[in-house]
Order: structure tokens, then C-alpha cells, then sequence
């Protein structure tokens, strides 16, 4: 069915969304002593939508989420730091603006998937123009 | 929406960079004080950051900035004997600030760098938010 490729962009989307918010957090924690660079990855995460990952269910909202593990499957995962600082932070602000920029780009890429996807069906529904 | 976090994030991050820029301003400003009381001497002042999550439930790696204080630097002050200073004390010594002008320059470069990234950051977001609204005009 046409629609599983909605659903398909739709959680690229998602992970797009949520990465975006991870390195956000790091480059915003350039200077804070003591932050660790967080980073999702893609592999893992489409590896847990493929697999259906083990996760629990949450019967209540006071239940925590296990650790790292989100709505999409993705891990949470620290950063091998690519040099040591005094203050013992690890953000990168080159490589994180690079991956920021990446993941934009990569966010527009599935935006415009979506949107060719949208407008094939109308074009379908409209029987033509 | 995840996206709108990021405005969150960013937000906190240029507030404390703000407060940093604010703080260098004052200490640049102070760097030349005396006073004949090392109590009353103007000390250079630095912000402290620490990272935070909004919510425990919410581990996914959202951290913004906060401000945990601003600290006065402990650095010895300059004594300076100049008996002909109005302000000099019984022994003809003043005492001068421990702001240090070139640090407080870098300081304030970092601070601004630091600014325009965040900004950076929302402008970008914002675009893929708007992008996100327009979908299958």
C-alpha cells in the first residue's frame, strides 16, 4: 500500500527531529565544564524498527524510561571525544555544527520525500492535475 | 514536536552566554579600578555553567544551560606603592584589580562566537519547522 511509505518517511522524520534536539543540546554546552557530547545513530535505529527492539511498556507516566531508549528505538550514546580539554568537556563545535548541518539536510531530505509522496496521491485522487 | 525543544535548548544556552557577556563587560569596565582597602577593590567576577534536563522522565540527551552562580575570582590583587595616590593607605601602597584585559577580550570572543551559534541553531530549526508546516501544499 502506498501509505507504509508515509509511515516509513514519516518515523525518518522523527529520528531526524530528535537528533536535531541531541546535537542542539551539545552545541548549546560548548562551555559547560563537565557536559559529554550526546549523539544518536542512524544504523541502531533503523536496526530497532526493523528487529521491533525489546522495550517495556509504561503503565503509568511516573515510570521511568529505560535508560537511552526512546519511542523510536534509538540509543542516546556518548561521544568518543576527539581531544582531551581542561575542563572536561567533550563537545566538538566543528564536528557538531557538521552534524547539525548534516541532519538538516538530511530532514529536508525526507520532507521533500514526503511531500512527493503527498502530492503523487492527490494527483492520483484528482485523476490528473 | 521535538523541534520545538531545540528552541528550548538554545534559548538557555544564549541567556547564560548573555549573563558571560554582561559579566566580561563589568569586569572590563572595573579593569582599571584602585582602592587603598583590598576589601573594597573590585574583583573580576566569572559565570558558572552546568547543563540541565527539563524533566528525569526525559533522557533522551536534551540538556539546556543554566547559570549556577557568579564567582568572584580569588587571584591575588596588585599591590602598588604610590604614596602620592589619595587613595593610597598608611604605608603608601594602592591596591589594583585582579581583572586580567586580555582574558576577559578572549572571554568576550568566546562569548559572542558562542551566541551567534545558538542563533545559528534556531534560525535553522525554524526553517525546517516552517518547511515541516508547508508539507503537501
Amino acid at each position: 500500500m502506498e501509505t507504509s511509505a508515509l509511515t516509513h518517511h514519516g518515523q525518518a522524520l522523527r529520528f531526524r527531529a530528535l537528533r536535531n534536539q541531541v546535537l542542539a543540546s551539545n552545541i548549546a554546552n560548548a562551555d559547560t565544564p563537565n557536559y559529554k557530547a550526546r549523539d544518536l545513530d542512524f544504523s541502531t535505529a533503523l536496526k530497532g524498527v526493523q528487529q521491533e527492539s525489546l522495550s517495556l511498556t509504561r503503565t503509568s507516566d511516573l515510570h521511568k524510561q529505560a535508560w537511552g531508549s526512546n519511542d523510536i528505538g534509538a540509543r542516546t550514546m556518548y561521544r568518543v571525544p576527539m581531544q582531551p580539554s581542561l575542563d572536561g568537556n567533550t563537545v566538538s563545535m566543528d564536528m557538531e555544527q557538521a552534524a547539525f548541518a548534516e541532519n538538516a539536510v538530511q530532514y529536508r531530505a525526507s520532507l521533500a520525500f514526503l511531500d512527493g509522496h503527498i502530492r503523487s496521491i492527490r494527483y492520483a485522487l484528482k485523476g490528473g492535475d | 514536536m521535538s523541534l520545538f525543544k531545540v528552541f528550548d535548548v538554545a534559548g538557555s544556552a544564549m541567556n547564560a552566554q548573555s549573563v558571560r557577556m554582561n559579566v566580561t563587560a563589568s569586569n572590563l569596565a572595573n579593569a582599571g579600578s584602585v582602592s587603598g582597602d583590598p576589601g573594597l577593590v573590585y574583583r573580576a567576577r566569572q559565570p558558572i555553567f552546568s547543563s540541565f534536563s527539563s524533566s528525569l522522565a526525559d533522557q533522551q540527551g536534551v540538556a539546556g544551560v543554566r547559570l549556577d552562580g557568579i564567582l568572584e575570582s580569588t587571584t591575588p590583587l596588585e599591590m602598588r606603592y604610590l604614596p602620592d595616590h589619595p587613595e593610597a593607605d598608611r604605608d603608601g601602597n594602592v591596591y589594583a584589580t585582579n581583572v586580567n584585559t586580555v582574558e576577559e577580550m578572549v572571554n568576550m570572543m568566546s562569548a559572542s562566537r558562542s551566541y551567534k551559534n545558538n542563533v545559528e541553531m534556531i534560525n535553522t530549526s525554524k526553517d525546517l519547522l516552517l518547511q515541516t508546516l508547508s508539507l503537501g501544499r
